[in-house]
């Protein structure tokens, strides 16, 4: 690890103007870049600790939820408005990593961790363009079980680890910022981006944006939510296949759906394809199973990730039938 | 830095680098805390910052100025052994031992957020007030806690019997 400065922020516009130094970083809980500075993959001369900023969850103005951006996952999880209006973001929560994680994990860092491929964190041994752009992907010939189908490019195909921002894609969450121009926001959806020919940059941010907080909107009246995540095994691992749903059906129908799937793509993937299919059409197993062929068209398997494409079609349509009440 | 550690005010110099797990255990001797994989992986180093279970070698030292720690050593001694500890040897909740250290020290968090109804992935019913203390609550959440002599089930057996009691 290199040697480097450091401060703590007791309010965000002073996390900013800390970090106004080039280089400087925010430090969440620390339990993805304190991994990654050790492994030297990432280096900062300067650490501005964000964790001890706010870590409120307030209803908001129009009746969804504001939860700051140092709320820790199990916070947010055990919220008890969380759990009975978002329940699908308090499942997604709770389907990652372990206790002692979720607790020093916050919001925003959550949001911020890269991906977990094993080409990435292998600095020493191996080419990675997302490490070091041109360098090359030894994911594309190699272990690439765990790497995408969707909206990949030959030079990375890494996913987006993160449960919580599956169920926060799905929810249409907008993520609060701060930076030195002042403040903006982002729908989650839009945060982070697709690898193409720059992969080194996993979000829409630039240096010195600080994550205040994410906004979550009511949920359409009558609306259901759910998640459900396939690993490898039952616990403690990350996601082959994840899918966040909301869903309200009204006369068989689909009055409203908003389908995220994890574990695909470089960014949480919003099936936007699959919700323009069924959007008012029969809420049917059949209508979820085309829906998802709709989505899964462009699907573009690696040698060792095919198996990915059936899965999540089978895992989506069995969470919306759930949520359908077509199936127990 | 200062800290308190197993209830006693402890001040430290070291590196900005410095985790909590090296700190405790190459500065302050305290090597009851174990690493074991030291990224997150396996849960040898778990301690609680005021009452909650964190893996002391993803978090840096500086993060935790000023807050209370607690390692196994502030759990119980040779002399004085807690009845989890106990548990643990009359259900054969380890065989070599070097994960016990952090598996007893998340068990005292786990009974904590258990009590305060904290739900797991595996809670049928998240809004349900308390979550019933069913053999597979406890395996889910103590996952992050690995075994390598695979002891688990004599792990929750002993957590069972020290912790069920006072629970129900
Ligand atoms: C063994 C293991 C298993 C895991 N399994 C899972 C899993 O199954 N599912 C899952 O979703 N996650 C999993 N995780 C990842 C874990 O959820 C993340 O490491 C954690 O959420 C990161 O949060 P943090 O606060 O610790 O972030 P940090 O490590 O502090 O920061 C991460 C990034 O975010 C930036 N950052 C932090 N806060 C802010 C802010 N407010 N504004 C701007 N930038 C900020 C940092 O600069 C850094 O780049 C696992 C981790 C480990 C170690
Ligand atoms: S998939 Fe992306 S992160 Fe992985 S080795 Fe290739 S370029 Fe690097
Ligand atoms: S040593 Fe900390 S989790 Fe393995
Ligand atoms: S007792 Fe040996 S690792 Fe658990």
């Amino acid at each position: 690890m290199n040697p480097f400065g450091y401060d703590r922020a007791t309010n965000a516009p002073e996390a900013v103007s800390m970090a106004g130094a080039a280089g400087a970083r925010y430090l969440g809980g620390g339990t993805n870049l304190v991994d990654l500075m050790r492994e030297t993959v990432e280096r900062s001369d300067r650490l501005v600790d964000v964790s001890g900023l706010s870590a409120n969850i307030r209803e908001d103005e129009d009746g969804g939820l504001f939860i700051a951006a140092a709320a820790r996952n199990t916070a947010v999880a055990e919220d008890q408005r969380v759990r009975t209006r978002y329940p699908v973001l308090s499942r997604a929560i709770l389907a990652g990593a372990s206790a002692q994680i979720r607790n020093m994990a916050t919001t925003g860092g959550n949001l911020l961790q890269r991906t977990r491929c094993a080409y990435f964190y292998d600095n020493e041994g191996s080419r990675c363009n997302k490490r070091n752009p041109g360098e090359g992907c030894d994911a594309l010939g190699g272990f690439n079980r765990y790497h995408a189908i969707l909206g990949a490019s030959d030079q990375c195909v890494a996913t987006h680890p993160s449960d919580m921002a599956v169920a926060l894609a799905a929810l249409d969450a907008v993520v609060h910022l701060r930076g030195p121009a002042g403040e903006r926001s982002v729908k989650l959806a839009d945060l982070h981006r697709l690898p193409g020919d720059r992969p080194d940059l996993d979000t829409v941010l630039s240096p010195g944006d600080l994550i205040t907080g994410v906004g979550l909107p009511p949920l359409p009246d009558g609306a259901r939510s759910a998640y459900r995540k396939v690993r490898d095994r039952s616990s403690y691992a990350f996601a082959l296949v994840s899918v966040a749903a909301v869903l309200s059906v009204k006369d068989g129908r689909v009055d409203e759906v908003r389908l995220a799937l994890g574990g695909v793509a470089h960014k949480p993937w919003r099936a936007g394809k699959a919700e323009a299919a069924l959007r008012g059409g029969p809420a049917t197993s059949e209508a979820f199973a085309r829906a998802m062929d709709t989505e899964l068209a462009e699907a573009r398997p690696l040698s060792g990730n095919a198996f990915k494409i059936d899965l999540a079609r089978r895992t989506a349509v069995a969470v919306l039938e759930n949520l359908a009440g077509n199936r127990t | 830095m200062q800290f308190t550690i197993n209830d006693r005010p402890v001040e430290a110099a070291c590196d900005l680098r410095t985790s909590l797990l090296d700190l405790l255990r190459d500065h302050l001797g305290l090597t009851g805390t174990k690493k074991g994989c030291n990224q997150g992986a396996c849960g040898a180093c778990t301690v609680l910052v005021d009452g909650e279970r964190i893996n002391s070698c993803l978090a840096l030292a500086v993060q935790y100025q000023g807050r209370s720690i607690t390692t196994i050593e502030g759990i119980g001694d040779i002399g004085a052994l807690a009845p989890l500890q106990h548990a643990f040897i009359d259900h054969d909740g380890f065989q070599c031992g070097y994960c016990t250290p952090g598996q007893i020290c998340s068990a005292v968090g786990m009974v904590a957020e258990l009590r305060r109804g904290l739900p797991s992935h595996v809670t049928p019913d998240l809004g349900a007030a308390s979550p019933a203390w069913t053999r597979e609550e406890l395996q889910e959440r103590m996952s992050g806690n690995l075994c390598r002599c695979g002891a688990h089930n004599g792990i929750l057996d002993a957590i069972e019997a020290a912790c069920l009691e006072d629970a129900r």
